[in-house]
């Protein structure tokens, strides 16, 4: 295929879509419009070449979908959108990509280059609107730069700490003819984001690891990304270190494994949080210490010494001094630190671990998971799916207090199995991401969690599910509130609720207009079966759950607080 | 405690390096003092010199967010000891001035200064130097009436012994290690 791609002249447009075939690219998330045609004009022809079009209904939906891709199936995910509003509603998901490190390229058109600057029609400065939310950008005018550029766009978005880049190619170029000829990029001369690893800096490393009396992993999404898995686990078996993860980082270790400490932050676990502060080391790996993590910075690991894993650079020492700078590769440093690590156990440390996991099971978790009586609560519908589908299915979520019970009560098993908007905290991210995960999953199980506010952010993506009959299951869990921003008005606000009730649709007659099939639970008896009923269904469907109108999430670091002042009720009882 | 940098920034000569470079300066609130864009000794590669008052942690955090921009090859963060630099101003001032009495020619020539363009109605005054040097001759010509000044950002030559060209035969040899073993793992993956 390749040879005779070469002979012939092709429209730049068409070098686009024999470019993204170089790359093994299969699915492309998108929406037409004007200055994009001439590359749907192509595309019409090229589909059955094994390039599938997944057409979402607005470029949002185009955006997560792609990034939810990306992370399901490890790939670099590509987007398509018109000039003008096309591109400006890639924003929002460009930058949630941006802010968690998912490679994905966006392709944007541009009115003709001659127009470029004079206010054409659908013409904007994509360029600069998307400078600070990429890893890179690119705008092409000639058809001839196509092939080049674009094989750098997927060279950068893929390697290093990965993130989205955007390419902006005129109409002119689209439509000029070229001699396609690719070469795949693997190397920049202003870009390396192949580290060498220092030796001295793993040996320091191992030696304060050998002699830690409490020590406790953080792990973040670096270790999925890095595909770092197998490492991670055969370092803490060896080790016997306990592992708290971020909430990017789920799903990178089983969550059912003796080892596995909890959830960091805001509302993560008590144990993770309050160990934090009593840890003489901290072995950070692929994570950020993003402020949602470390509660006030100031009284954040006060006892400990820390190791910091990253692949970048900025990162090291941008939020908390630490005490070693591993600049590289998860896998990499781990293969290297294992061999240097002696095998231990902490009995010790680990049951104060326990006793803090008995703390919050009988404070928070027995009321939240498994209730007798009163309206039906968060916990208990994630922790009953849990269950049911043994951790194995891809679990997507929206943004807000829903995303936090999910997080903290389904026991993840498979690596990249939570999708959910960690950075940028999208409302509107969960139903496009579950349309961009069932396309790169479609043989696992996809339930998205979704709240009554944010699922009508992006409602729409239901007529994606339509007309290509995605099978994905959708619980709302709703409470007619906006309600992580209600819960804040209830603890800091005074509960004045202002302009966080929502008046609702009946969401099972809209979904019945999709074609989707729906149902609606009001009640407990009727909460298992409906899941059953859900979970058997071969074909898209949604589950309405009413839940508990006021509702907390908790425990939860207070804003300002340090993370051993996490509380696990509401009233002010700091001491526990 | 804040003190002044002077950022010495090699970048690929792209439409838009400038405004990536900004962003991040806005983004970490820190004004910029001078900024001056032009070629380097290298062939293909653009150096901008950036001036700015902060702290050596801000400085640090500052460096390694330039560095993770793509297209920048190299930054070096320089206190004012380790660099030779220097800025040039122009001054117009009314000929009348300049007829009246020899005061301005006394101030041009003991500042060092020279005239750039004399004409019948204004005069042209050149000066180089530090900021200090150029503000001095500004307020001495400032009695006589200055119609028009302007100084350039600032320019510096670094005192390192390492140039440029040594660490991009670096980054090179680092690019080629890893394709070396790019190779030789696709040769491994096709026995």
């Amino acid at each position: 295929m390749a040879k005779t791609r070469k002979k012939e002249k092709i429209t730049g447009a068409k070098a686009l879509l024999y470019s993204l075939l170089e790359e093994e690219v299969e699915t492309i998330f998108g929406y037409p419009g004007g200055a994009i045609m001439p590359i749907y004009n192509e595309l019409y022809d090229i589909e059955d070449e094994k390039l599938n079009h997944i057409l979402t209904r607005h470029e949002q939906g185009a955006a997560h979908a792609a990034q939810a891709y990306a992370m399901v199936t490890g790939k670099t995910g590509v987007c398509f959108a018109t000039s003008g509003p096309g591109a400006t509603n890639l924003i929002t998901g460009i930058a949630n990509a941006f802010l968690d490190s998912v490679p994905v390229v966006f392709i944007t058109a541009q009115v003709t280059s001659t127009l470029i600057g004079s206010d054409a029609f659908q013409e904007t400065d994509i360029l600069g609107i998307s400078m600070p939310v990429t890893k890179w950008n690119y705008q092409i005018k000639q058809a001839e730069k196509i092939p080049e550029i674009i094989s750098k766009a997927f060279y950068i978005a893929s390697s290093g700490r990965p993130g989205p880049v955007l390419i902006d190619i005129t109409k002119d170029a689209q439509l000029q003819t070229l001699a396609f000829n690719y070469q795949k990029c693997t190397s920049l001369r202003s870009y390396n984001p192949n580290i060498p690893l220092n030796p001295a800096d793993i040996e320091s490393a191992a030696i304060l690891i050998n002699h830690a009396r409490k020590p406790l992993i953080l792990a973040g999404h670096g270790i999925l990304i890095s595909k770092a898995g197998k490492e991670l686990m055969a370092f803490v078996e060896k080790t016997g270190i306990p592992v708290a993860s971020t909430l990017l980082g789920l799903s990178a270790f089983p969550v059912k494994h003796p080892l596995y400490a909890g959830l960091l932050g805001m509302h993560g676990n008590y144990g993770p949080n309050v160990k934090t502060n009593e840890a003489d080391l901290l072995i950070a790996i692929g994570m950020r210490f993003d402020d949602r993590v470390t509660g006030d910075l100031k009284r954040y690991a006060i006892n400990a010494n820390i190791i910091h894993i990253e692949i970048d650079r900025s990162e090291l020492n941008k939020n908390v001094e630490v005490d070693i700078e591993i600049h590289g590769d998860a896998k990499e440093v781990l293969k290297a630190l294992i061999d240097q690590v002696k095998a231990n156990s902490y009995p010790e440390w680990l049951s104060e671990f326990k006793l803090c996991n008995k703390t919050e099971t009988d404070k928070v978790i027995k009321r939240e998971c498994y209730p007798s009586r009163g309206e039906i609560r968060m916990g208990e519908i994630v922790s009953l799916i849990s269950e049911k589908t043994q951790g194995e299915a891809i679990i997507i979520t929206d943004v807000g207090q829903h995303q936090m019970a999910t997080a903290r009560y389904y026991k993840f098993k498979n690596p990249n199995s939570l999708i959910t908007s960690g950075g940028l905290g999208t409302m509107g991210f969960g139903l496009p991401a579950a349309v961009g995960a069932k396309v790169g999953k479609p043989n696992v199980p996809v339930i998205a969690f979704i709240g009554d506010g944010g699922f009508q952010m992006t409602i729409q993506e239901l007529g994606t599910i339509l007309q290509y009959q995605l099978p994905v299951k959708i619980i709302i869990l709703n409470n007619s509130f906006l309600g992580m921003v209600r819960q804040w008005q209830d603890m800091f606000f005074d509960k004045r609720y202002a302009s966080t009730e929502l008046v609702n649709p009946d969401f099972v007659k809209i979904a019945e207009g999709f074609d989707i099939s729906a149902r609606r639970v009001k009640e407990r008896k009727t909460l298992e079966i409906s899941i059953d009923e859900m979970l058997s269904c071969k074909k898209p469907c949604l589950l309405e759950i009413m839940v508990e109108k006021e509702g907390n999430i908790l425990p939860m670091i207070e804003p300002g607080s340090s993370v051993s002042e996490i509380t696990l009720c509401l009233s002010v009882n700091k001491d526990l | 405690m804040k003190k002044e940098f002077t950022i010495s920034l090699f970048t690929e000569h792209h439409i838009g390096i400038l405004n990536q470079v900004t962003i991040i300066f806005t983004r970490r609130q820190l004004n910029i003092e001078s900024i001056a864009a032009s070629g380097s000794a290298v062939k293909g590669i653009h150096k901008l010199t950036i001036v700015v008052n902060t702290t050596e942690d801000l400085i640090e955090k500052v460096q390694r967010q330039l560095e993770k921009l793509i297209d920048v090859l190299k930054v070096f963060v320089h206190t004012n000891d380790e660099i030779i630099y220097q800025e040039i101003a122009l001054y117009k001032v009314q000929t009348t001035e300049l007829m009246k009495s020899d005061i301005i020619e006394f101030i041009v020539r003991s500042s060092n200064a020279r005239f750039l363009e004399i004409t019948p109605e204004y005069v042209v005054i050149e000066k180089t130097g530090h900021k200090q040097d150029t503000t001095d001759l500004l307020n001495k010509l400032d009695p006589y009436g200055v119609l028009q000044f302007v100084r350039s950002g600032r320019i510096a030559i670094t005192k390192q012994t390492k140039e440029l060209m040594a660490y991009l035969k670096e980054m090179d040899e680092a690019n080629n290690i890893k394709q070396d073993k790019d190779f030789v793992a696709e040769i491994k993956s096709d026995l």
